[in-house]
């Protein structure tokens, strides 16, 4: 082994005036901020894929009004996405942004919940989703529009005026087609039974959450799961309907760990980027 | 997007009060607008009814071609601008369908022809979107040639068509930016997406001249429209301005217009250009367009499978009415 440069006493004088800064063993000031960044791949990936499985509707609605809300609601879910993965790249500060997350992760990277990579399958069922994934995220912005970090509390701020109403138009409708007709009816409560085993994922707190809320990045979700569930309860029985039972909790969304849906969704979402991956747009 | 008048009416058979018919006449001429409540020709608004609900039908319609790439539309931004895009053109339907409705069809009657086949669209629509390039052409040409037609509808002699045209003008020029700069960023990249993009091109033009409607000649329509202010230019006069402001458009960003016979005529201060293919035009019209089936049956499957959600809202609302009412 080549031997070391001796320490020269111009070397200590720098030394000596140098005094004062940094600490041992801490991060470097450069050094990404992982846990923020896959905290921002959270928020943005569930917005992401909500929007493009609402895109999915665009031309094909039940009426010409309900088309336009929810392009409406895809288009803040796609400018809430921007704004997430554009932060979650930036942190990482791996040159990536949010074209780059968006179109270039696989399964395994993304970090949505389950709930929202679900088939739109009829309108209840797309209603259902759609109502108790926003009671979930408009609780979460409520308390991100307080977060220690900047730009999430700055994203969720503008979020959580669009999130409020898709939250409202979703239980309306949850409300409408539940106490509507018998077979409105119906096919409400199936999309209630189909979403109904995604909700226990939206309140884990795993330990990136639980290390993003004590540093008063994130929510506590433990907090918040009574007041939805009573939220989520009131508009189910309002519509005439019953919340199914609780089973085992499926799990796995924010570990990269996916239904089969969301591969499907990739493939589309993708397409372009990944055929051509020298293009820009 | 818009649609060109595709019907014929038969004669005017109604046989019109001459004296309510002359004053009716004289309002037109100097430019006023005519209102629901206002006395008017059967005939006239007939062919308002037809045109609006047609112009309503193609917003709606002209959301499945673009409706196809808003799931692979390739950025974040480009996926929202799309987004966007295609929820203007609902708000346009919603606009004409009401403004078609003052004329007393009432919407659900528009949409009725619409699925039996009896009301029209712009044939436009009845040609498949297969590349991304085709999202750049769409909101280049087809809006493109929207603005000029309804520029002049702006002074259109009725009013809420008139009003309405303001709303929607101001949009489709704002769509048809941004389709050029689709169409300007696939010229600057990519071996792959300047082909995509001349091809593009290739496959819209001629179906994009098509449609401002036949040529003058054979448009039996067009004297009475002009004359009662319901069109204000011909369709060979909004065919030519179109093609003189889009060729140089093609070739600023280096595309080639699929027309031998094109060349700038001096004299005239414009393009001369190649025979459009009329056969191909009324086939399209016949409903053989090339994805005409599929068009139709994605409207009358949103509707039909759709029917219960209307339904249930019409049943909850008629719930809540008898509730309000015993209270
Ligand atoms: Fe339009
Ligand atoms: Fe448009």
């Amino acid at each position: 082994m080549p031997s070391l440069p001796p320490i020269r006493p111009e070397d200590e004088v720098r030394a000596r005036e140098r005094r004062g800064t940094g600490a041992f063993d801490a991060p470097a000031a450069d050094e990404p901020d992982l846990s923020l960044f896959e905290y921002a791949l959270r928020l943005g990936d569930d917005s992401l894929i909500l929007g493009q499985r609402l895109a999915e509707w665009t031309g094909h609605a039940p009426s010409v009004e309900v088309d336009l809300s929810l392009a409406n609601m895809a288009l803040d879910l796609v400018g809430q996405a921007t704004h997430f993965l554009n932060y979650a790249g930036a942190v990482e500060g791996r040159g990536r942004d949010g074209d780059q997350l968006a179109f270039h992760r696989d399964v395994l990277d993304f970090r949505n919940c389950l709930l929202v990579e679900q088939p739109n399958g009829d309108f209840a069922q797309t209603m259902a989703r759609q109502f108790l994934f926003s009671t979930w995220q408009k609780m979460l912005f409520d308390h991100l529009t307080r977060s220690k970090d900047e730009m999430v509390a700055a994203v969720a701020a503008k979020a959580v005026k669009e999130v409020s109403y898709h939250e409202e138009l979703s239980a309306e409708w949850v409300i409408r087609l539940g106490d509507g007709t018998e077979e409105s009816r119906q096919r409400m409560q199936d999309g209630f039974d189909w979403n109904w085993r995604f909700v226990p994922e939206l309140f884990d707190m795993d330990e990136l959450a639980r290390e993003a809320a004590m540093r008063g990045i994130g929510a506590d979700l433990t907090i918040l799961r009574d007041v939805y569930h009573a939220k989520v309860r009131s508009v189910v029985e309002e519509a005439t309907l019953v919340l199914p039972s609780d089973q085992r909790p499926i799990l796995g969304g924010r570990r990269g760990h996916h239904s089969e849906h969301l591969g499907h969704l990739l493939c589309v979402m993708q397409f372009l980027p990944r055929t051509y991956p020298d293009a820009t747009w | 997007m818009y649609t060109t008048e595709l019907q014929k009416t038969k004669a005017v058979d109604a046989i019109e009060d001459p004296e309510k018919l002359a004053a009716f006449e004289a309002r037109v001429a100097a430019d006023d607008f005519i209102e629901p409540k206002d006395w008017m020709p059967e005939a006239y608004r007939r062919t308002l009814t037809r045109q609006i609900s047609q112009h309503a039908h193609s917003e709606i319609v002209g959301m499945l071609p673009e409706g196809n790439w808003i799931g692979r539309a390739p950025s974040l931004r480009r996926k929202a601008i799309l987004l966007a895009k295609v929820q203007d053109e609902a708000g346009h339907g919603l606009y004409l369908y009401s403004a078609a409705e003052t004329l007393g069809t009432s919407r659900g009657q528009m949409i009725e022809a619409l699925h039996s086949g009896k009301a029209k669209y712009s044939t436009i629509f009845n040609y498949p979107t297969v590349t991304w390039a085709d999202i750049g052409a769409i909101g280049w040409l087809v809006d493109g040639a929207a603005i000029m037609n309804q520029v002049p509808l702006q002074r259109t002699s009725y009013g809420p068509y008139a009003r309405a045209m303001v709303r929607v003008c101001k949009e489709e020029s704002f769509h048809q930016r941004q389709g050029y700069e689709i169409m300007m960023h696939l010229c600057q990249g990519t071996s792959e997406q300047k082909r995509m993009a001349q091809d593009a091109l290739n496959r819209w033009w001629w179906p994009s001249l098509m449609m401002f409607g036949p040529p003058d000649e054979n448009s039996p329509n067009t004297a009475q429209s002009l004359r009662w202010r319901i069109k204000r230019e011909t369709n060979d006069e909004l065919r030519q301005k179109f093609v003189d402001i889009t060729v140089p458009q093609a070739e600023a960003i280096g595309l080639s217009v699929p027309d031998p016979a094109l060349h700038w005529n001096e004299s005239k201060g414009g393009y001369d250009f190649g025979e459009i293919d009329w056969e191909e035009f009324y086939a399209v019209v016949r409903g053989e367009g090339p994805v005409a089936k599929e068009r139709m049956k994605a409207r009358r499957d949103a509707w039909e499978k759709n029917a219960w959600v209307r339904e249930a809202a019409d049943a909850y609302a008629a719930k809540k009415a008898q509730k309000k009412q015993a209270a």
